[in-house]
């Protein structure tokens, strides 16, 4: 398909701006100005229109299909989040920052802080910060707040703990705080060894960080020990929280010894992904680290009006231009103000039910490493069918051919052809059902016809993509001319 | 039948499937969690309609006032936005997407956040660009991290005309860091060049400056490209995107990392988020970026489609040695800029970018006539420009704040000495009688 | 000319007091396609068993460390623009940089071909 530059022709416009009411000001010097204009498309309005629905089209997304890829939650996005976000786009951030500017923007500090308390009540957390804008944005708010915690304790430590099945973001994470990575294997129960955890806890370890329920999508039933032994060592335990959506109103992260905590609003609170983001990620501390939280902080005066405080000395500062992604927030709050207790408890219910039903259905036909019951997530192997040199990127693309996102492929790292599969909540025991005889069909045709799904995908508006030659030949941007 | 979620079972589908499972109820699901380990408690409200929901949600907005005039800028610009970025980025098939990981069935996504790479290319004047960052501030982090990770070094410098609030995001990240930051204070708006020449050696990896700077001047800063390409250091530059119909690109002045925040394409203000930042860099950093990057190559036919590229200095794979812990980005703002650049075209953002200098120069000329009042920039300013009031600013700005006019940032509290100045903003959007309203009204509150 | 093995897949043929380094046959089989080699700076000084290279496939990052002690004195620069030549050649062409060999007797703590050629069967 073209790009929009190939469908540039000069002198064509789409928009028209407003005629200026100010005299025309004099010309830049010299040495200031760009010489030409840059060399953008020049399409019409109509021309864009085309090219972007063409474009979208060639997308698989969750309005149009089944979306199960694991870790990362996608579940249907409600529209009347997207309405409630409108209500919200005009306020600009700087206001409160204004003398007395507060007072204008009432409902968006209100908001925030609102929202922060919700969170801290469904974690167990104290406190919220909603500035980070992803969820590694959140680990990493975490994570320099443990280090602030402990310098300010008069406490050098350079190590963080990661078990070998955590999300790539953990010790990506640590090493931007400046921390060590020390790796604990997995036990055959599906998450971190006990006994090779305790041998590698001393008093340099600063942080251990866990995604509870794992990346198995398992619930490690010695996680509060680990807890235990890593306070013993004067050590805090992070949560990464991308995977909360299994446990709302079952387990709180803040009850069973967790310091800290980020939630995925994109996650577990059903803001849309927007093909890679934006996300968000706040961050939930118990007391001890609250004085270490992100700066400026939104509070709430005695007269009930919120305002801003830029934090003490002890705040790790500022992570964001301004609040956080504040839109994302808005349908946060939005959505978790329609479900509610009740309806956040079905959330996890159901998404744990949908997994464990996937997982009961496939499991003659996939290696199941880690048997069940699962959470919200299931992890298969592709090994058996590696027998007919059949990988688990051939059934991934099989699927696309079947009208289905695939599952998350490859990761956790750990497992040997991995097939993640996260169904959601929202989806029907129908939709289940197709995506389940399609794997199963996979599964066949790799004893029968491995040949079909090593050429799939067929149905798509290109077959499979030479990564190599991206890689080798780099071109990341269209070149002029 | 569902409760109050968005999940679809009846009851007699639970049940069949709890029996397909084998268990008795949900309950049972849940028995790998010990019952120690069980929530305490789950202190929310019960749900409601979503039209419940939306009147509370609406009522809240309410609190917000929306009948101020706005000057201010600061990072977050109240541009116009056509009609047609939010009818396509908000298209259920990119806004309900995820992170193309699957290249056949995400071509979409792909091809557009290609064709965005190409935009802020061909914008910044550099040879390569990421998919995205967060925002201006963490993009200007993130290429102070690159800088040190490029030279090897530990030495930053920075021009402190550059966005406060972004630096204070920069001294957030390197904090557990061991390296340095020097903060260089500038002269009359703009960098003090002596100053900067004189901190080079050896140590430095980088200098991060910003065109137009947080005082609204635009300056050339060729000379600094090669000051710091002679020591072995880069040129880190935070640019105004929209400025660049006019102004000399990164790229012309050489620096080696271009990066901006991108709200002002095609994003509402939203009370500052979600934005977008943007990363472009000289071809032989490409490696070194940060987050996703789109590649072009082909199919097994041979026909032209897009992947994600150089993923093995990401996070899921390279983990602790990664570029950086990014992940999510902001895809769907950056859509929204490419839709909005694609929109304008090649001379409507020269135009765009002349209209907010005409405004603004409009601006500068009235307010700078108002008795006690000087315009402190020494350089060519763009949207932005900064004035010294014969009074407080905040008192003033306050005032003018009762009068229903946001007048400007007083600097003050990002820069003490500053306490009778303020940075004014004006954008397309603000009209000559309201740009009179407010040297009037400014003219009042001085004198009467 | 003596070749000799790690159990992390690099090579090292040791002619007097130069070492040339790659990664082996069974290390690229594991690879796949070679996209990029960071090359390690002529002059650095490495420890054995330290990190002193990287090399990229589309789906993998992977550390090379040194076989022996030493310093480096050559890279292999046709690998910037041809990184597939290890593919190739991953135990000719392919070399990825010369030491010069600090401390001859390190090679006790390597393997031999027939030694290596075992423990890789004993992987697979």
């Amino acid at each position: 398909m073209e790009l929009i530059f190939e469908r540039s022709v000069p002198g064509r416009r789409a928009v028209r701006l407003p005629t200026s009411d100010v005299p025309r000001a004099a010309d830049l010097p010299e040495n200031l100005s760009r010489p030409e204009a840059p060399g953008l498309p020049e399409v019409g309005e109509l021309d864009l229109v085309r090219h972007f629905t063409a474009l979208s089209r060639r997308n698989f997304s969750v309005d149009t299909t089944f979306y199960p890829l694991g870790s990362c939650t996608m579940k249907y996005n409600p529209k009347a989040l997207e309405e409630a976000a409108g209500f919200f786009a005009r306020s600009h951030p700087l206001l409160p920052f204004l003398p007395s500017g507060e007072r204008f923007v009432q409902g968006s500090l209100g908001l925030i802080h609102e929202l922060s308390r919700l969170l801290a009540g469904i974690t167990g957390m104290d406190d919220f910060s909603c500035q980070p804008l992803a969820g590694a944005h959140g680990e990493m708010a975490g994570m320099m707040m443990i280090a602030a915690y402990h310098r300010s304790r008069g406490d050098r430590r350079r190590s963080v703990v990661v078990p070998d099945s955590s999300h790539g973001t953990n010790p990506a994470t640590a090493a931007m705080v400046g921390c060590q990575v020390i790796t604990v294997p997995t036990a055959p129960y599906g998450d971190m060894d006990l006994d090779a955890f305790r041998q590698v806890m001393n008093g340099d370890v600063a942080a251990v960080m866990m995604t509870c329920p794992n990346t198995l999508g398992l619930f490690n039933p010695h996680v509060a020990e680990i807890c235990d032994i890593a306070h013993d060592h004067g050590a805090l335990v992070y949560c990464d929280g991308a995977n909360l959506n299994a446990v709302l109103g079952k387990v709180r992260p803040g009850d069973i010894g967790f310091d800290a905590i980020h939630v995925n609003l994109h996650k577990t609170f059903a803001t849309p992904h927007g093909g890679g983001g934006p996300g968000s990620g706040p961050i939930g501390v118990k007391a001890h680290l609250a004085p270490f939280l992100p700066a400026p902080r939104i509070v709430r005066g005695a007269d009930g009006g919120y305002g801003l405080a830029e934090g003490g000395d002890a705040s790790i500062g500022r992570l964001a231009d301004f609040f956080g992604n504040f839109g994302i927030l808005v349908r946060a709050y939005a959505y978790i103000t329609m479900l509610g207790r009740d309806g956040l408890i079905e959330v996890s219910e159901h998404a744990v039910l949908n997994a464990n039903y996937v997982m009961s259905r496939l499991q003659g036909w996939y290696d199941l490493p880690f048997p069940g019951p699962c959470m919200h997530e299931c992890v298969f192997s592709a090994a058996r069918q590696m027998k007919q040199d059949i990988h688990a990127i051939d059934i991934a693309k099989h699927l696309i051919d079947r009208g289905f996102h695939p599952p998350t492929v490859y990761f956790p790292l750990i497992v040997r052809e991995a097939l993640m599969i996260e169904p959601t909540e929202t989806e029907s025991r129908a939709t289940l059902d197709h995506f389940i005889g399609a794997m199963i069909e996979a599964a066949q045709l790799a004893e029968t016809d491995p040949d079909t799904l090593r050429r799939a995908p067929l149905t798509t508006p290109v077959t499979r993509l030479d990564e190599t030659k991206a890689a080798r030949e780099i071109t990341v941007c269209h070149p002029a001319g | 039948m569902s409760r109050s979620g968005y999940s679809p079972h009846t009851v007699a589908e639970i049940r069949e499937m709890l029996d397909t499972i084998g268990v008795e109820s949900i309950a049972d699901l849940f028995s790998p969690i010990p019952s120690g380990l069980r929530a305490r408690s789950f202190p929310l409200p019960e749900g409601m309609s979503e039209f419940e929901m939306l009147d509370r949600l609406e009522v809240r907005a309410a609190r917000d006032s929306r009948e101020i005039v706005s000057f201010i800028g600061g990072g977050c610009y109240d541009h116009l936005i056509p009609a047609v970025v939010d009818h396509l980025a908000n298209r259920a098939e990119f806004a309900t997407a995820y992170t193309p990981y699957q290249p056949e069935c995400s071509q979409g996504t792909l091809q557009a956040l290609y064709e965005y790479q190409t935009a802020i290319g061909r914008l910044t004047g550099m040879a390569a660009s990421n998919a995205s960052l967060y925002d201006g501030g963490t993009a200007l982090a993130e290429a102070a991290l690159m800088a040190l990770r490029i030279t090897g070094r530990k030495r930053l410098l920075a021009d402190c005309s550059v966005n406060p609030f972004w630096r204070q995001i920069v001294r957030t990240y390197l904090a557990n860091l061991d390296v340095e930051l020097v903060e260089i204070a500038p002269v009359h708006g703009v960098l003090d060049r002596d100053a900067a020449r004189a901190l080079f050696d050896d140590r430095v990896a980088g200098v991060l400056v910003q065109n137009p700077n947080f005082f609204g001047s635009i300056e050339d800063f060729s000379d600094l490209a090669s000051a710091a390409h002679r020591h072995g250091a880069l040129l880190v530059s935070a640019v105004y995107p929209v400025s660049l119909g006019l102004v000399k690109s990164p790229g012309d002045m050489g620096a080696d990392i271009a990066l901006g925040d991108g709200q002002s394409l095609g994003n509402p203000p939203c009370f500052g988020g979600p934005s977008f930042g943007f990363m472009a860099v000289r071809t032989e950093h490409i490696r070194n970026l940060p987050g996703r990057i789109v590649g072009e190559t082909v199919d097994r036919e041979g026909r032209r489609g897009y992947v994600l590229t150089l993923q093995a200095r990401e996070q899921h794979i390279r983990r602790h040695r990664a570029t950086s812990n990014i992940c999510s980005n902001q895809s769907l703002c950056a859509l929204r800029g490419l839709v909005f650049l694609a929109s304008l075209g090649k001379h409507g953002l020269v135009e765009l970018a002349r209209l907010n200098r005409d405004k603004a120069e409009y601006a500068k000329g009235l307010l700078g006539s108002v008795r006690g009042v000087v315009v402190v920039n020494s350089a060519p300013t763009f949207n932005e420009f900064t004035l010294r009031l014969p009074k407080d600013a905040e008192t003033v700005v306050e005032r003018l704040l009762g009068l229903g006019i946001a007048a400007g940032m007083p600097l003050v509290r990002q820069y003490p000495g500053m306490g009778d100045c303020l940075v004014v903003t004006v954008t397309e959007k603000r009209s000559r009688q309201q740009i009179d309203r407010l040297a009037a009204a400014l003219e009042e509150v001085l004198w009467s | 000319m003596e070749t000799y093995f790690t159990r992390d897949h690099e090579w090292i043929s040791v002619e007097g007091t130069t070492g040339t380094v790659g990664i082996t046959e069974y290390a690229v089989g594991q690879l796949g396609d070679i996209t990029f080699i960071e090359l390690p700076s002529v002059g650095k000084a490495v420890r054995r068993c330290e990190i002193f290279c990287a090399v990229e496939s589309v789906k993998a990052a992977s550390d090379i460390y040194a076989p022996l002690s030493g310093k480096v004195t050559e890279v292999n620069r046709t690998l910037e623009s041809e990184p597939e030549i290890v593919n190739r050649s991953p135990e000719g062409h392919g070399w990825i940089a010369r030491l010069a060999v600090e401390d001859l007797s390190e090679v006790d703590k390597l393997m031999g071909r027939t030694e290596y050629d075992e423990y890789v069967r004993g992987l697979e």
